[in-house]
């Protein structure tokens, strides 16, 4: 839709000068001073969640450190965006995150901001031990004392409830971002919210049913929108089960869905010839990166039979 | 085609920024989902939702305000809707005068469609009536779209006539914001039609009876192009009835199963003497066929373009290879002209649309490599200086009108053809869920856990007052054929109304019931209405 140019706000950003329009974020600023912080929750068409402070930086006047994320840029702003106490203050939020969750199937840019930032999750001490060896969760809200010398995790086993994607929460940083695209930033159907207070919170259907008995439509657009794998495409996760995920191996090719006249974009993510993966271009003004049940899942009429098959 | 061109005036995205959209006859929420995000959006920004469907959907769940009138008869209510607008004074005179003509004998034909009378024939209370009027006159934009509860009538084509009166009453076309849009069941519907593959056009909805378009053709073709217009599906089936018609190559159709009363159909395609099918699946109708080619998936195992519902052209792209001697489309036609003697050389996705651009002025500009950078373009693209057209017809917008005025059609109410009587009280309305597509042949296999098998769905009431129970099976007639189906009782139907999909057609053979009464224009069954009667079994 064309639109009035915005008009320009003037600010600092580690000393640069930079201008950005109106309304633009902190963060929108950083990244145009060539300083863009790490983010987790935050996700370009999505509302800032503001939920994981890794974005955080110093604004002359504000005693705490201001999510870059969700403030707005005002002229004549001060900002610090490398400094010790920002620098700091981030470490302590990818370690805390990178000691109770299992990272390793992250995206790739989240594992270089740990890296970058030198954490050592292994200063918590070693991974608590299953409380009762099925490494179960405990009911939110019945939260076990930490016992000082091994740090508190995540672990629990995946719920593998449906045939199309598989929700693993010991790999979820609580970014809300699938709790935005199922909600009002996109698909709007309010299947997941957060569930449970502190360190039991976890992202859950209504009364933390199976998804097939959920509100949940399957479009998995929350599958596209988390970073670190907790939410994957069943095929993803059995061939990495499997060790055979290989995205070396893989291409990715853009075409449009097969079925109604909308004409979304698909990204085709295909391995030794078969789709493992199914995504949307987030800039492409048809879907913003949205698909639903049919273009997400509904591929398997091309895929090559099983023996024994018709 | 009241505006020359065939296909939807708006750009998905207008839906985001304008007043009030109008879903007529469109379950978007379950059939185009991510259009339905675009509505969601405007809805956020201040958008009213109004909704015409003669079932509760999801889709109006959304709505400020639902219609839920009798299947067909949308037209008395459009007619009420018109005069209403009129009446009220909330008629465009000003686009009426500029850009419109044959507006006096359209108010002529609304006059007898009061409120009141539209309330008889449609079952919505004059008030809601008055409401949607009100909206639709009134509001700055409007986006007026409809799905197959339109175009899925014996006089579908009266029906998108009697919508597009009420955007020619009101302005609400050819600015951004104002539009009105068929949304395409199917997703290279409109590039079929952009591509010729209609019996009356050629190529960028150019007439096969226009002497000079055909001309160009012949002479890019080296060949003659027959001067009359072809059949289309709908007239196919008549003429094998007639025994003109002995032949058949089918591509990427289903029709023994897809077809109004199926049946007949099936009887008319076991009578050719020669049935080849193309298709990338052994379906219902490949299994009829003295031939059966195996296609390419189009939209992963070959190169090429489709055309979404808001014309844009965008490519497909090769991401499989097809299994086993499976040939795309274009290589499969390229071998038969060879087989008749015809050379065309290799097929190659990129010179035939290439082709096709030199010939068809609306896609003039769309080079692949264009159509690649910017993410697809929505014609009339003239040239490749051209960045597309966001929304059609801002000629009329303009002062002085460029180009001929924009009639009104009048238009009258004649309801379905199959009647309800004592014997086939209830009414069937078919359509799809989120979850699957048209006979399954796509979407049958994936592991949706949302799929229900098919069910008859009617409304409690109705359930109670027959007698039958939720999960029941019951023996449903219509007056060409009759099948088994279990009962769900369906809260968003209206007592009298029932409702089936054609997705599972080896289990439940829906179009045993269907009427196969067509519209003479665009040759579509009307398979929104059939008169039922549900018995039950034992």
């Amino acid at each position: 839709m064309t639109s009035e140019p915005r008009p320009l706000v003037e600010l600092t950003v580690d000393g640069t000068p930079v201008w950005v329009p109106e309304g633009a974020s902190l963060l929108e600023a950083c990244r145009a001073a060539g300083v863009g912080p790490p983010t987790l929750c935050y996700l370009d068409g999505l509302t800032p969640a503001n939920a994981c402070r890794a974005c955080v930086v110093e604004l002359d006047g504000s005693r705490p450190l201001v999510a870059s994320c969700s403030r707005q840029a005002e002229d004549g702003m001060v900002v610090t965006a490398t400094s010790e106490r920002v620098e700091h203050s981030r470490r302590l939020v990818l370690e805390l995150l990178a000691s109770a969750v299992d990272l390793s199937t992250a995206e790739p840019q989240l594992r270089r901001w740990l890296e970058e930032y030198g954490v050592a999750p292994e200063r918590y001490g070693p991974p608590a031990p299953a409380v009762d060896g099925t490494a179960e969760r405990p009911r939110p809200g019945h939260h076990a004392q930490p016992d000082g010398e091994h740090a508190a995790t995540q672990a629990q086993p995946a719920k593998l409830d449906n045939d199309l994607y598989v929700r693993d929460f010991s790999k979820c940083i609580l970014c809300y971002r699938c709790v935005e695209a199922c909600g009002v930033d996109a698909q709007h159907t309010f299947a997941i919210a957060v569930a449970g207070r502190g360190f039991d919170a976890t992202i859950a259907t209504e009364y933390d049913a199976p998804l097939p008995d959920s509100a949940c439509v399957f479009c998995g657009n929350c599958i596209a929108v988390c970073p670190t794998g907790a939410l994957m495409f069943k095929s993803e996760h059995e061939l990495r089960a499997a060790g055979e995920w290989d995205e070396e191996r893989q291409t990715i090719t853009t075409t449009v869905c097969p079925y109604c006249g909308v004409g979304c974009n698909l990204e085709l993510h295909v391995q030794d010839n078969e789709i493992v993966k199914v995504t949307s271009p987030s800039d492409h003004s048809v879907t913003g990166g949205h698909l639903c049940i049919k273009g997400r899942f509904g591929f398997q009429h091309v895929q090559a039979l099983e023996d024994g098959e018709e | 085609m009241v505006f020359g061109l065939g296909g939807g005036t708006s750009s998905y995205e207008e839906a985001e920024d304008t007043e009030l959209i109008v879903l007529w006859g469109s379950n978007a929420r379950e059939t185009h989902p991510i259009y339905f995000h675009h509505v969601l959006a405007g809805i956020r920004n201040g958008a009213r939702l109004i909704v015409v469907d003669p079932r509760r959907t999801t889709t109006s769940e959304w709505a400020d305000l639902w219609l839920g009138l009798d299947v067909g008869s949308d037209i008395a209510l459009a007619n009420a809707v018109g005069r209403e607008i009129i009446h009220a004074g909330l008629a465009h005179r000003e686009f009426i005068e500029r850009a419109t003509e044959h507006f006096e004998a359209y108010r002529e034909s609304v006059e007898p469609y009061t409120l009141e009378r539209a309330e008889a024939i449609s079952g919505v209370p004059a008030e809601a009536i008055r409401e949607l009027a009100h909206a639709y006159g009134s509001a700055g934009t409007a986006q007026l779209c409809w799905t197959l509860g339109i175009t899925e009538h014996h006089n579908a084509t009266d029906h998108v006539l009697a919508l597009i009166n009420l955007a020619l009453l009101t302005g609400h076309v050819g600015r951004e914001g104002s539009g009105v849009n068929p949304l395409r069941g199917q997703n290279n519907v409109q590039g079929g039609g952009d591509m010729g593959a209609v019996p009356t056009r050629l190529p960028g909805f150019q007439d096969v009876e226009d002497d000079e378009a055909r001309a160009r053709f012949e002479e890019a073709w080296g060949a003659a192009v027959p001067p009359r217009d072809g059949w289309h599906l709908t007239q196919m089936f008549e003429a094998m009835e007639r025994g003109e018609l002995r032949s058949l190559y089918v591509i990427g159709e289903n029709p023994a199963q897809s077809e109004a009363d199926v049946q007949r159909a099936r009887r008319l395609l076991e009578g050719l003497d020669h049935l080849v099918v193309q298709d990338i699946v052994l379906t219902k109708t490949a299994k009829m066929a003295d031939v059966v080619l195996p296609a390419a998936a189009a939209w992963a195992e070959t190169e090429g373009t489709v055309t979404n519902s808001e014309r844009r052209v965008q490519r497909v792209r090769k991401a499989l290879d097809p299994p086993g001697e499976a040939r795309d489309d274009l290589a499969a036609v390229f071998a038969l002209a060879e087989r008749l003697g015809a050379d065309w050389g290799a097929p190659d996705a990129e010179q035939v649309w290439d082709e096709l651009r030199g010939l068809s002025p609306l896609h003039g500009g769309m080079s692949y490599a264009r159509l690649d950078e910017l993410g697809g373009i929505q014609w009339p693209c003239a040239d490749e200086q051209d960045p597309g057209s966001l929304f059609l017809h801002g000629r009329l917008w303009r002062e002085p009108l460029e180009g001929p005025r924009v009639p009104f059609h009048p238009v009258e109410h004649v309801p379905p053809v199959d009647e309800l009587t004592e014997d086939y009280p209830i009414r069937l309305t078919t359509g799809r869920r989120l979850d699957s597509y048209n006979t399954g042949v796509q979407s049958a296999d994936y592991g949706s856990p949302l799929r229900q098998p098919e069910t008859l769905d009617i409304s409690p009431e109705d359930g109670a007052r027959l007698g039958v129970a939720d999960g029941e099976r019951v023996r449903v007639c219509s007056r060409r054929g009759e099948l088994e189906a279990p009962v769900r009782y369906a809260e968003e139907l209206r007592p009298g109304l029932a409702f089936m999909t054609l997705h599972f057609p080896d289990d439940v053979d829906t179009n045993r019931l269907t009427i196969e009464a067509w519209d003479p224009k665009s040759g579509t069954s009307e398979f929104k209405a059939s008169a039922i009667r549900i018995e039950k079994i034992g």
